[in-house]
């Protein structure tokens, strides 16, 4: 996720130019193994995003199950025409581009910020023991999260509720008022990934020399002033490479999270569906495989198209963190 | 006499800072843990509380009592789990191997091929329909573990790990000796690059262990459900009473519903919660790999 193709070291061999001019079945025949080790990847790749891609007609039918392909009807843009027309398309994009902006930035500012914390903590054992409570909701799964939410939140008995009533207040339905979610995600998230994002972040941190801090001490920087004009210049690199991976997925939503979190409960949806959960449910529930596929490919192609933009730019402004 | 005055007040700074971020992280799962622990008539009535109300164990009578279902769902898990770790391991070391050999001339295309996917595909519906009406993966364990087995991300940490510990050298000495490319791969390869397996090992099993998308979307025989669909099933309110009364021959009103509910999140993320002191550190040290050499 946080690497890129490398792209240097090609062509150090000598034997290149020979086998260049050999082609491709020489090769094939030269490095046999080779090429039956990748047979996993390539049956995984082809099976599991490639072939799929053909699929991609379906957005154009009227598809049936037991037409698939080839026989089912071919209805051209109707699917996205119905898709445009309905708003479902600018509210899902709205939602899926808005939650992941909120998601990024809440979550790096807060990462880097721990991480700083924690980086400069003394007790080694404090240290130890909160980075691994902060980092253990990353391996609990989404469906326990769900159990988790309602157990807080539910109306009858969930824990708030719970508060406020002994505190004499009125109880307050959060599973039947659609704003309140769009805090209540963002708080899930941070939950399940700050900790994740912190490792991330103290990785880098422990890459800093010590020399740096010990010639900012002597000069009499103190502690604020060594994390703003030491630390987190230096830290800019791994934000900036993470923040364009991250707005390379923009148009991707955090599925899990969205669907065990909310269900289906449709009182809800117009603040927390995002294009995957849509998908999801177009196929799950209704079986419109050719709206499902209509909706994904939308996702598809304007996420590629914001991944171009992103690189292209990136490119110009600072080349060495260009995703390719 | 100042910088150490000005270093107190940072630390406690930073101390409650964290201290309240821990326990915004370890709160909800300790509320869980409590209502399992509760009676369930207080809990309805009273509500969540971080100390049971009124301790009671017959939320955890309930799911040992009855536990054919939730024993099939672990078995199925640990099942694939296992399964599906050892040959992702398998095949997404096989894959970094290939890619890390300079000498591959068609690495940086294949490379590239791996990670297209991640910025452009067809979508999820035609990748299921693929899968379930002409490869008919429905209701197998294939479809729980084929779509999980490798990622760009994996294969990637993997590639980059062996670039910085296997040296070329070492790769070419081999070579001359007569070993082919697959005995390098596993006899000379594979033992350097434990530290690496062991991250991979465990990103795999968290996956594994944690899936319910796959089982949601092929596996309609409740047999075949896996752990955490087996809970997404339980929390579903209005068939869980429904089923539970079947199977204990008592109405609904009479179970513990609520509190079995909790108990049944607990036994699900025992194990992860036991493990986790153990495994924590090749996760960081993985996510170190990532973040430094990226």
């Amino acid at each position: 996720m946080y690497s890129k193709i490398s792209k240097k070291g090609g062509g150090t061999l000598s034997n290149e130019g020979i086998s260049r001019k050999k082609g491709f079945f020489y090769e094939l025949k030269r490095k046999k193994i080779l090429f039956m080790m990748l047979i996993p990847a390539m049956v995984f790749f082809a099976l599991n995003s490639y072939l799929p891609m053909v699929g991609i007609y379906y957005a154009f039918t009227k598809f049936n199950f037991q037409g698939g392909l080839f026989k089912s009807p071919f209805v051209g843009m109707d699917n996205f025409r119905f898709l445009f027309e309905s708003g479902k398309l600018k509210q899902l994009t709205i939602n899926t581009v808005g939650y992941n902006v909120v998601f990024i930035l809440s979550a790096n500012i807060l990462e880097v910020f721990f991480a700083i914390l924690l980086s400069r903590v003394v007790g080694r054992m404090f240290k130890k023991v909160s980075q691994s409570i902060i980092f253990l909701p990353y391996f609990i799964s989404y469906v326990v999260l769900n159990a988790v939410v309602f157990a807080i939140l539910n109306c009858d008995s969930g824990y708030i509720n719970t508060m406020l009533v002994s505190l004499g207040a009125e109880r307050f339905d959060f599973y039947g008022t659609p704003w309140v979610w769009r805090i209540i995600l963002v708080l899930c998230y941070l939950w399940k990934n700050v900790g994740y994002g912190t490792v991330v972040y103290l990785a880098a941190i422990t890459g800093i020399s010590e020399e740096y801090y010990e010639a900012a001490r002597i000069d009499g920087a103190n502690i604020i002033q060594q994390i703003t004009r030491i630390t987190i210049p230096l830290l800019v690199p791994t934000f900036v490479i993470l923040l364009i991976f991250a707005v390379g997925g923009i148009m991707r939503g955090q599925f899990d999270l969205f669907y065990q979190v909310i269900r289906n409960n449709g009182v809800l949806f117009e603040a927390t569906d995002i294009l995957d959960t849509y998908v999801y449910r177009s196929l799950k529930q209704n079986f419109d495989v050719g709206m499902g596929t209509a909706a994904g490919l939308y996702q598809s192609v304007f996420g590629l198209i914001i991944i171009m933009l992103t690189n292209g730019l990136v490119k110009k402004l600072n080349p060495d963190y260009a995703l390719f | 006499m100042k910088i150490s005055t000005e270093k107190i007040i940072f630390n406690m700074v930073s101390y409650l800072l964290i201290i309240i971020l821990s326990a915004f992280c370890i709160f909800p799962l300790l509320l869980i843990l409590s209502g399992s622990f509760t009676d369930n008539l207080v809990l309805t009535r009273e509500g969540y509380h971080l100390i049971p109300v009124k301790f009671s164990l017959e939320a955890y009578r309930t799911v040992f009592e009855y536990p054919q279902k939730l024993v099939t769902a672990y078995g199925n898990t640990i099942m694939v789990t296992a399964v599906g770790t050892i040959l992702g391991i398998i095949c997404v070391s096989m894959t970094g191997y290939v890619l890390m050999r300079r000498d591959f001339k068609y690495r940086n295309r294949v490379s590239f091929l791996i990670y297209f996917t991640t910025i452009f595909g067809g979508g999820m519906v035609p990748w299921y329909v693929l899968l379930s009406k002409y490869l008919h993966l429905t209701n197998t364990y294939a479809a729980r573990i084929f779509p999980s087995l490798m990622s760009p991300f994996l294969i990637i940490l993997m590639r980059t790990f062996m670039q910085s510990s296997v040296p070329e050298e070492l790769i070419d000495s081999c070579k001359v000796d007569g070993a082919n490319d697959f005995t390098i791969y596993s006899r000379i390869v594979m033992p350097i690059i434990t530290p690496a397996i062991a991250t991979v090992g465990l990103f795999l099993a968290i996956g594994f262990w944690n899936e319910w998308y796959l089982t949601s979307l092929f596996i309609s025989k409740k047999e075949l459900y896996s752990l955490q669909y087996f809970l997404y099933d339980v929390l579903d309110n209005i068939n869980f009473a429904k089923e539970m009364a079947a199977i204990t021959g008592q109405p609904a009103t009479n179970l513990p519903t609520e509190t079995v509910k909790m108990a049944m999140v607990v036994v699900v993320i025992g194990p992860i919660i036991f493990l986790y002191p153990f495994v924590q550190k090749y996760f960081v040290s993985g996510i170190t790999i990532g973040a430094v050499k990226g």
